[in-house]
């Protein structure tokens, strides 16, 4: 088992397999809970950190009362939430700002565009419920066009880590940026994927499957998990697909891109957001310009999933499948 | 030495000449502002222009950046800015757009959505309590500003907190786009409302320096809460053919009117 990455071959584990059952056991949570645990342990070592609470659930950390004095709820007040933060990022503090992603990308929209992007502040957006994570709670809690929304926003870094391991490794590499930051975490536990030796480069695409016929290339945790399952499936046809773990959707990793489209018949862009203005979207924004190459976009179609499903049946029932990933991948290969 | 008025009356003039470049300026507003920007900055903000950046320093927001005039000729006034910088207002290549830009200095956050201010001065506040800094925040809201519901989630926010170390600043003069305030969604009764938010409430004559100076040099207005100036104002202060009257909120003056204006300036302060 090897990392990816500059070429190197990888093959990523299955929670199932038999590498390090004590380190997947240790990531085969919520990407939040690492998440806060690390802020917690961020924090401990750097008295600037000072986390902002929007009155969520499912947080038993003890951040609040580990460190009162770098901790404040502001309540169910998502844009006071943007503004309290630049304020103090705007006084040397460095604020991870918590709400859930719609509530950040669509509601507070406003205030992350102006006063946080707008003034590139170090503020961490760090949000949950990415996606179709929350499931069965409904369209108003989905989060399907939050990556195109934050990454029209000048300054903003976006990143979408694939699992708990990926998170713990993202929150760490993007600790001492100077400007903002959109990390997009999901609700519920996802697979893990790969293992205890990735590394996590801010900006540089992760290679989980080397493979010269087609490439996929995905970002949030269940299209990375559905793209790998994708690449050994077409691997027993005969196909060879790369796989890259698009974790950083801005800056966009391009050379990466641009070498698949050079190498490879083309790609297959995987996401658990609108097809519209997403990765897909991103993606042919960078070959176009250097190496045009087929893309297909494999995410959710131009419609609200107003309908009850948990996370993964709900992007299945919007497309966005191994097999689906799969039929595309073929095509691609083959034209 | 120089006294409130004969800064003030430059600070009015100065926002006239900005109105009578080919985009106009927002002169009633700005107008109505005018004394609370000089008091704010000859007697009250710890600032240092030579130093903008300087830590210690009191964070000003003007929460209603349309107001931008009058905040470049109080900046010119007060050292952060050329003077001559002024004549380049709304002109291509210019720091001074319609709304204050980050990059000038004096300007901590640019401004112009209505309903940031008092944030982001809140977080400045929270800040420096975190850090045990002396810095104060200072947010100046208009009043149809009020009308945002943020303004509400960051009242209730910071009378939680009792940020005593934050001041926000109402121009109440009480006209918006439309006309009145409390004929478009009222604003009354004002001081229960913020008293209910959990602030110090103080009720001010926004043109009388003098007590303007008093309150806000006598800050906080009670221990361990945040204190709000309602300021009494009038729209187009000092311009009679401006004064409380809802045209005044954006103009574009002509070379005759620009004359009048000051015309009318000059005979008021007389």
């Amino acid at each position: 088992m090897t990392n990816g990455g500059d070429g190197v071959l990888t093959a990523p584990s299955r929670v199932d397999d038999p590498v390090d059952a004590d380190w997947v056991e240790r990531y085969s949570v919520p990407s939040r809970e690492v998440y806060r645990r690390t802020l917690t342990e961020l924090a401990e070592a750097d008295p600037r950190v000072f986390c902002l609470d929007t009155d969520m659930g499912g947080l038993e950390d003890g951040f609040a009362e580990r460190l009162p004095d770098q901790y404040v709820n502001v309540g169910i007040a998502e844009m006071n939430l943007m503004g309290v933060s630049a304020g103090l990022a705007a006084g040397g503090l460095l604020p991870y700002a918590n709400t859930l992603s719609g509530f950040a990308a669509t509601r507070a929209c406003e205030a992350l565009k102006v006063d946080i992007a707008g003034n590139d502040l170090p503020v961490r957006v760090v949000v949950t419920h990415g996606g179709a994570s929350s499931g069965h709670y409904g369209p108003t809690h989905h989060a399907l066009d939050d990556i195109a929304i934050v990454r029209t926003m000048p300054n903003m870094t976006v990143v979408v880590p694939c699992d708990a391991a990926e998170t713990e490794r993202a929150v760490r590499a993007t600790a001492g940026l100077e400007g903002p930051l959109f990390l997009r975490l999901g609700r519920g536990a996802t697979p893990v994927i790969g293992d205890a030796s990735a590394e996590f480069t801010l900006g540089r695409a992760r290679l989980l499957r080397e493979g010269g016929d087609v490439t996929i290339v995905a970002t949030g945790p269940h299209p990375v998990h559905m793209a790998v399952e994708a690449a050994r499936a077409l691997a027993e046809r005969g196909v060879s697909a790369r796989v890259l773990d698009m974790h950083t959707v801005k800056p966009l990793d391009r050379s990466a891109l641009v070498d698949a489209a050079r190498e490879t018949a083309g790609i297959v862009t995987v996401e658990d957001h609108l097809v519209v203005g997403g990765l897909g979207a991103a993606v042919c924004e960078a070959v176009s310009a250097e190496h045009p190459c087929p893309v297909r976009r494999v995410g959710v179609p131009d419609a609200y999933l107003d309908f009850v499903a948990d996370e993964r049946d709900l992007l299945v029932h919007a497309g966005v499948s191994p097999e689906r990933i799969e039929r595309e991948a073929l095509e691609v290969a083959r034209l | 030495m120089t006294t409130h008025d004969d800064v003030a009356y430059r600070v009015r003039e100065r926002v006239l000449d900005m109105g009578a470049t080919p985009n106009g300026a927002h002169i009633g507003g700005s107008l109505s502002c005018a004394d609370i920007l000089t008091v704010l900055y000859r007697d009250v903000l710890r600032v240092r222009p030579e130093q903008p950046e300087w830590p210690d320093r009191d964070r000003f927001v003007l929460s209603k950046g349309h107001a931008s005039a009058a905040l470049y000729a109080v900046l010119a006034e007060f050292g952060f800015l050329p003077e001559e910088e002024l004549a380049t207002y709304g002109a291509y290549g210019s720091r001074l757009a319609g709304h204050p830009l980050r990059r000038l200095p004096g300007v901590e956050f640019p401004t112009g959505s209505l309903g940031h201010g008092l944030s982001l001065a809140a977080g400045a506040a929270l800040a420096a309590r975190r850090t045990g800094g002396r810095a104060r925040a200072f947010a100046l809201l208009g009043d149809g500003e009020l009308q945002e519901g943020s303004v509400w989630e960051a009242a209730m926010f910071a009378g939680h907190q009792g940020l005593a170390n934050l001041v926000a600043i109402v121009d109440r003069n009480g006209l918006q786009i439309t006309g009145s305030t409390e004929e478009c969604v009222g604003l009354e009764p004002l001081a229960d409302r913020w008293r209910s938010f959990g602030w110090s409430v103080i009720q001010v004559d926004g043109h009388d320096p003098e007590a303007l100076r008093e309150h806000l040099t006598a800050l906080p207005a009670e221990r361990g809460r945040p204190t709000v100036l309602l300021a009494r104002t009038v729209k187009g202060k000092g311009v009679p053919m401006f004064e409380d009257k809802k045209k005044s909120h954006s103009v574009q003056l002509t070379r005759r009117l620009h004359k009048r204006a000051l015309f009318g300036l000059r005979k008021v302060t007389v």
